[in-house]
């Protein structure tokens, strides 16, 4: 478990993303369960800043040598910061996915959106079961 | 229709092999290092390829034989030495292509490679063209593998001494464990490699000695990023039966001297070469990383459209994104920009040189 997890909330998607809250920014990456399943990542498409994205709306797209995924946001909000080191070596998503290799950070509309998502214990057991 | 499993499904289960199913087999996507590595190591070291759901179609006959097959190929086979071996094509009345394929003459006969999702049909048709006057055995007690890389010739040499002075394009035959083998210097990596054909139970303990001696097994995944790196066409993906070896700019694989013959598709090829194609199968560099997957449209500057990517991957070893499709005549002259509608945008891209990764094949004997 990374560290700052235990200091502020992170929760999961069925879609396999995983959302760091601090204050009423969330920070928005993919799993490493994810990455595992796609294999080498080769190509990520980022949301612009500025835009506006709706919970479980398309916000990117990861390509793996095998396919291309869509990545969608967990929660609705505007895109503040992408993070664009991931943009030029797609490689770091599968090397780090759920700390450096964030995709975006967006601003939260309704924090209540949050509720409905996953924790660690929870999303593990779900991904286990074999869910993707 | 039940999937198939090579020989070689325990190994890959060892190895960590993740499968798909392909042209009804179950066949290992990747191992444990994953598609980039797999690669990577295969341009750099060896990479083995279980190939056995290929098909090995064995046809036994005279001189008759070799003039019926003319008749069905469109290659020079008075011409073929004895274990000598040609790239050549099945087609239709068309000119389309059922299949594309190797063809060896062997003692007695010919060997044909035949692709996994074709080799029934070829082997109708085949026999209907030859009337049933040739033996013929499309042969399930042989696994056939291939090894690929600068250290190919080193770790089978090992295993099967001498095997490094095959020229390429020629094989012969060896023993393996008191087992006869076939074995050809050919591949479909762009590296420098061999294609061995050797039976089902001696298989497995072929492969762990050459992994012993530092090969690795490679997916089909790696498998595909390495041909199309080298340009190499897939067969479904890039030519199938509604495009002609002169429209998928195979026009070398036609031999002069047969180009006045019959077979089939004859007088449309012959019209194709004089008279020029409308559409061509080019090279295609997109601009960004982007990945241009087959069926992705191709426009001119004019929102134009003007063709199809047939293939696309990134390319590891080039560090950049790259693809092959087909586009109007017009357009196929080197560094044409071109725009690819990917998720609706149009992603500027170039006509390129294939290969994309080029690489000097071995001639064999003292020249290795």
């Amino acid at each position: 478990m990374p560290k700052e997890e235990q200091m502020s909330e992170v929760k999961f998607s069925k879609e396999h993303e995983w959302i760091k809250l601090d204050g009423n920014i969330g920070t928005v990456g993919i799993t490493q369960h994810a990455t595992e399943m796609l294999g080498d990542i080769v190509f990520v498409e980022l949301p612009d800043v500025g835009s506006s994205v709706e919970k479980d709306g398309n916000a990117g797209v990861v390509e793996s040598t095998k396919a291309a995924s869509d990545i969608y946001t967990p929660v609705s909000g505007e895109v503040i910061e992408n993070n664009q080191s991931i943009a030029d070596d797609p490689s770091k998503v599968n090397s780090d996915p759920e700390s450096a290799a964030w995709f975006f950070k967006l601003k939260i509309k309704d924090s209540s959106e949050m509720d409905s998502l996953m924790n660690r214990e929870e999303y593990e057991k779900f991904s286990k079961e074999g869910n993707s | 229709m039940e999937t198939k499993k090579t020989s070689l499904f325990n190994l890959h289960q060892k190895y960590g092999a993740k499968f798909v199913e392909f042209a009804d087999y179950q066949m290992p996507i990747q191992y444990k290092d994953g598609i980039i590595q797999e690669h990577k190591f295969t341009r750099s070291n060896s990479g083995i390829f279980d190939v056995s759901h290929m098909g090995q179609l064995f046809i036994f006959g005279d001189d008759n034989l070799t003039e019926d097959l003319e008749n069905i190929f469109p290659i020079d086979l008075k011409k073929l030495n004895l274990n000598q071996s040609k790239y050549s094509f099945l087609m239709n009345k068309e000119g389309g292509i059922y299949d594309d394929l190797i063809i060896t003459k062997i003692q007695k006969g010919y060997l044909i490679i035949l692709n996994a999702a074709c080799k029934n049909q070829d082997y109708k048709i085949i026999e209907e063209k030859l009337e049933k006057k040739y033996a013929m055995n499309l042969d399930e007690s042989l696994s056939l593998i291939a090894i690929q890389g600068p250290d190919a010739k080193n770790v089978l040499e090992k295993i099967i001494p001498n095997s490094n002075k095959l020229r390429f394009m020629n094989g012969d035959k060896f023993y393996f464990k008191e087992t006869e083998i076939y074995i050809t210097r050919s591949g479909y990596t762009g590296e420098d490699g061999f294609e061995i054909s050797i039976k089902n139970e001696k298989v497995e303990k072929f492969v762990e000695l050459l992994i012993e001696n530092g090969s690795k097994l490679i997916g089909l995944g790696a498998r595909d990023t390495l041909r199309l790196e080298a340009g190499l066409c897939l067969y479904g993906n890039d030519i199938d039966q509604k495009t002609s070896p002169i429209e998928a700019n195979l026009k070398w694989a036609i031999s002069k001297s047969r180009i006045e013959d019959n077979y089939p598709g004859s007088s449309i090829i012959k019209n194709q070469i004089q008279k020029g194609v409308k559409k061509l199968r080019v090279g295609i560099k997109p601009e960004t990383r982007v990945i241009a997957r087959g069926d992705t449209k191709i426009f001119n500057g004019e929102s134009k459209e003007i063709g199809k990517i047939t293939s696309g991957t990134f390319g590891p070893s080039v560090d950049c994104s790259i693809a092959m499709g087909y586009v109007d005549n017009i357009y196929s002259s080197l560094n044409t920009k071109i725009f690819l509608e990917i998720r609706g945008k149009k992603i500027p891209a170039s006509i390129c040189n294939l290969p994309f990764y080029k690489k000097n094949y071995a001639k064999g004997g003292t020249n290795v």
